[in-house]
């Protein structure tokens, strides 16, 4: 059948193109649920919240809990602590952001958007550059300072010197009561 | 190019001849494997290829049976492979054989690779030969990587952790790619369980990419020492008795340099933290991959940003794909490129001394070195190759491959004589 150079769209064009059209929606159907399997499954999920009684740490100390397959740093600041990552400028912060996932993301990186209560310290403790835990007490922020690469974190978790791009993680959480808090 | 057709195959019993004319595999196979003409001055550094072949089916082999024994979970893959070791008949040698047998894999690769960049073997016609071979390069990487995380020791964990973090630079949608490849939020079961099905399915498709390059390789032939074409038959030998025996006698070196390894020295190649179960929350205090991985690694830390450093690492195998195109000069082989030669041998060095940064910790002069080495890699590439072939003056080539062995072009003689 010769069709010429210019004719108007025929029954058996839209017949030729809605086919096609199918065919690739079908196609991008079928390989869906093949990459899919792939994301967090349901009993990855389900591990989603932990609860933790915070009585037993003491003023100045770390503690490192397991939430989602990864580490969070708990750690109960001191006064003098707190009033460092305080007075901290803005301006000397390399990452300007909260990386608050109880906040709404759009907030600045100082202390007051990091913490609930100042006392605690709730960080996600996977580097921010390639993952790697990074080590308390060290570095020259007195934070953390995370070997792989040579990152510094600051008491307030913020990323202060190293590769990496972002402050530490500050996962949703709630206290419950005086005493305990429910992370996720 | 009719001279790269070998003699064809000519069925002899009334069997064959009926196979033949129903499934002529033989047709297909015996110029392609026996009497393929290739070039009469081969040397050495031409073993290699054949020396990769038995070291993709040395792993297809050991993997397969270590995979009877081996158990894809975080609660049990480290104590089977310490099974493995113990308990199993011979399972310390497979495993050996296993792990030493992917460094095998390097080393030869290596070679092979730098004999292609030494004799301009990626230039016309050849351009498809080399991407292929950077592909496969690139999929043996990927196999190698995989494996390693496997045993699911301290260094298999964290080295996982790093590198799958890379793709958590790439903006917007990082995050999104590093949870699909873990399958949850940092490197677990899921994502122990999904390597162990690549590893298993990549290697078979290492070997569907070696049937193109070497499909690529019987249409254009063989490069040589003297990178010259073939110009007649007598440029050229039968590849059976000729080159069978010459790769058969280096294969034996080779085994005998790989049995070195795997009977006195199995463990010189691996880093002893990956005898430590995986302990997601306690880092080694030094993250190194395997040696392969190094001058990669040096090339990772040299660049202080994160994104930028994803960048520049996987630039510095991109620009292999593109070399065909970046390297000016019409001559191939480095033999008759006085300037050229050298510059090669400077780019050996630094990708050495780029291996050896990549196992020093990132700080102070090495960081300083890992800079300087990773900007000459592609100012090598970028700019030394498409400039040279401008300016430099080539020695004089020889007639033919013929001549360049014996001196004179001697019109078939020696074959006859021979
Ligand atoms: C391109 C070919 C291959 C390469 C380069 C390769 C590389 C590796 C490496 C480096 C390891 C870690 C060894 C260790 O430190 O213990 C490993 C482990 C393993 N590989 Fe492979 N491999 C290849 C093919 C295969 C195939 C085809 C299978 C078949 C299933 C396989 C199954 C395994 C198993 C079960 C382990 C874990 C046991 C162990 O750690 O020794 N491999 N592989
Ligand atoms: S992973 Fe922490 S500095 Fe690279």
């Amino acid at each position: 059948m010769a069709i010429s150079e210019q004719h108007e769209p025929h029954r058996r064009d839209f017949l030729y193109i809605a086919t096609g059209a199918f065919a690739a929606v079908g196609g991008v159907a079928a390989v869906w649920p093949l990459i899919h399997q792939m994301n967090p499954d349901a009993s990855v999920q389900a591990l989603a919240s932990i609860e933790i009684d915070l009585s037993a740490i003491e003023l100045g100390q770390t503690v490192t809990v397991k939430w989602q397959g990864r580490p969070v740093f708990i750690r109960h600041r001191t006064p003098a602590e707190i009033k460092t990552a305080q007075d901290t400028p803005l301006g000397d912060l390399k990452d300007q952001v909260s990386r608050n996932d109880g906040l709404g993301g759009a907030e600045d990186a100082s202390d007051a958007n990091r913490v609930v209560r100042p006392e605690w310290l709730i960080v996600v403790g996977v580097c921010t550059h390639l993952g790697c835990i990074p080590v308390k007490d060290q570095g020259d922020f007195n934070g953390w300072f995370c070997p792989c690469h040579g990152s510094h974190y600051d008491l307030s978790g913020r990323i202060r010197q190293g590769p990496a791009p972002e402050n530490l993680l500050v996962p949703k959480y709630e206290f419950i009561g005086d005493d305990a808090v429910q992370i996720g | 190019m009719s001279e790269l057709h070998g003699e064809p195959y000519q069925p002899q019993s009334g069997f064959m001849k009926w196979m033949e004319s129903r499934l002529p595999i033989m047709g297909l196979l015996y110029p392609t494997a026996v009497t393929f003409p290739t070039p009469r001055n081969l040397n050495y550094w031409w073993t290699f290829g054949g020396i990769l072949m038995f070291c993709l089916t040395v792993q297809i082999m050991t993997g397969i049976v270590l995979a009877m024994h081996y158990v894809p979970h975080v609660d049990m893959a480290f104590e089977s492979v310490e099974h493995i070791m113990r308990d199993v008949n011979f399972g310390w040698l497979l495993r050996y054989v296993h792990a030493n047998g992917g460094s095998m894999f390097f080393i030869a690769v290596y070679i092979h690779m730098f004999r292609g960049l030494y004799y301009g073997s990626y230039k016309a016609p050849r351009e498809i030969l080399w991407i292929l071979g950077v592909v496969l390069f690139i999929l043996m990487m990927a196999t190698a990587f995989m494996g390693y995380v496997l045993p699911w020791g301290q260094m298999s964990f964290w080295g996982a952790t790093v590198i799958t973090s890379l793709f958590s630079a790439i903006p917007y949608v990082g995050d999104m790619i590093t949870q699909l490849l873990w399958g949850g939020f940092a490197v677990d079961n899921p994502t122990l369980n999904r390597f162990f099905s690549l590893h298993y399915l990549l290697p078979f498709m290492i070997v569907g990419v070696v049937v193109l390059h070497i499909w690529a390789l019987h249409v254009t032939g063989n490069n040589n020492p003297t990178g010259l074409n073939v110009k007649s038959k007598q440029d050229t030998l039968p590849f059976h008795p000729f080159y069978t025996a010459k790769d058969g006698f280096a294969l034996v070196v080779f085994i005998l340099f790989f049995a070195m390894f795997v009977f006195f020295a199995p463990n010189i190649l691996g880093d002893p933290i990956n005898y430590e179960k995986a302990n997601s929350l306690v880092t080694p205090e030094h993250i190194v991959p395997e040696w392969y991985f190094l001058p990669f690694y040096a090339i990772l830390r040299a660049i202080p940003d994160k994104l930028g450093g994803v960048i520049v690492m996987f630039g510095a195998i991109m620009v292999l794909f593109i070399l065909p195109w970046l390297d000016t000069s019409k001559v191939r082989s480095a033999s008759f490129r006085p300037l050229y030669r050298q510059f090669f041998w400077v780019l050996v060095i630094v990708c050495i001394g780029l291996g050896y940064l990549g196992a020093k910790p990132p700080e102070g002069a090495y960081v300083v070195w890992s800079r300087i080495l990773t900007a000459y890699y592609f100012f090598h590439f970028l700019v030394i190759l498409p400039v040279l072939g401008l300016v430099e003056r080539p020695r004089t080539l020889p007639q033919s491959i013929t001549q360049s062995v014996l001196g004179k072009d001697d019109g078939g003689q020696a074959e006859s004589k021979g």
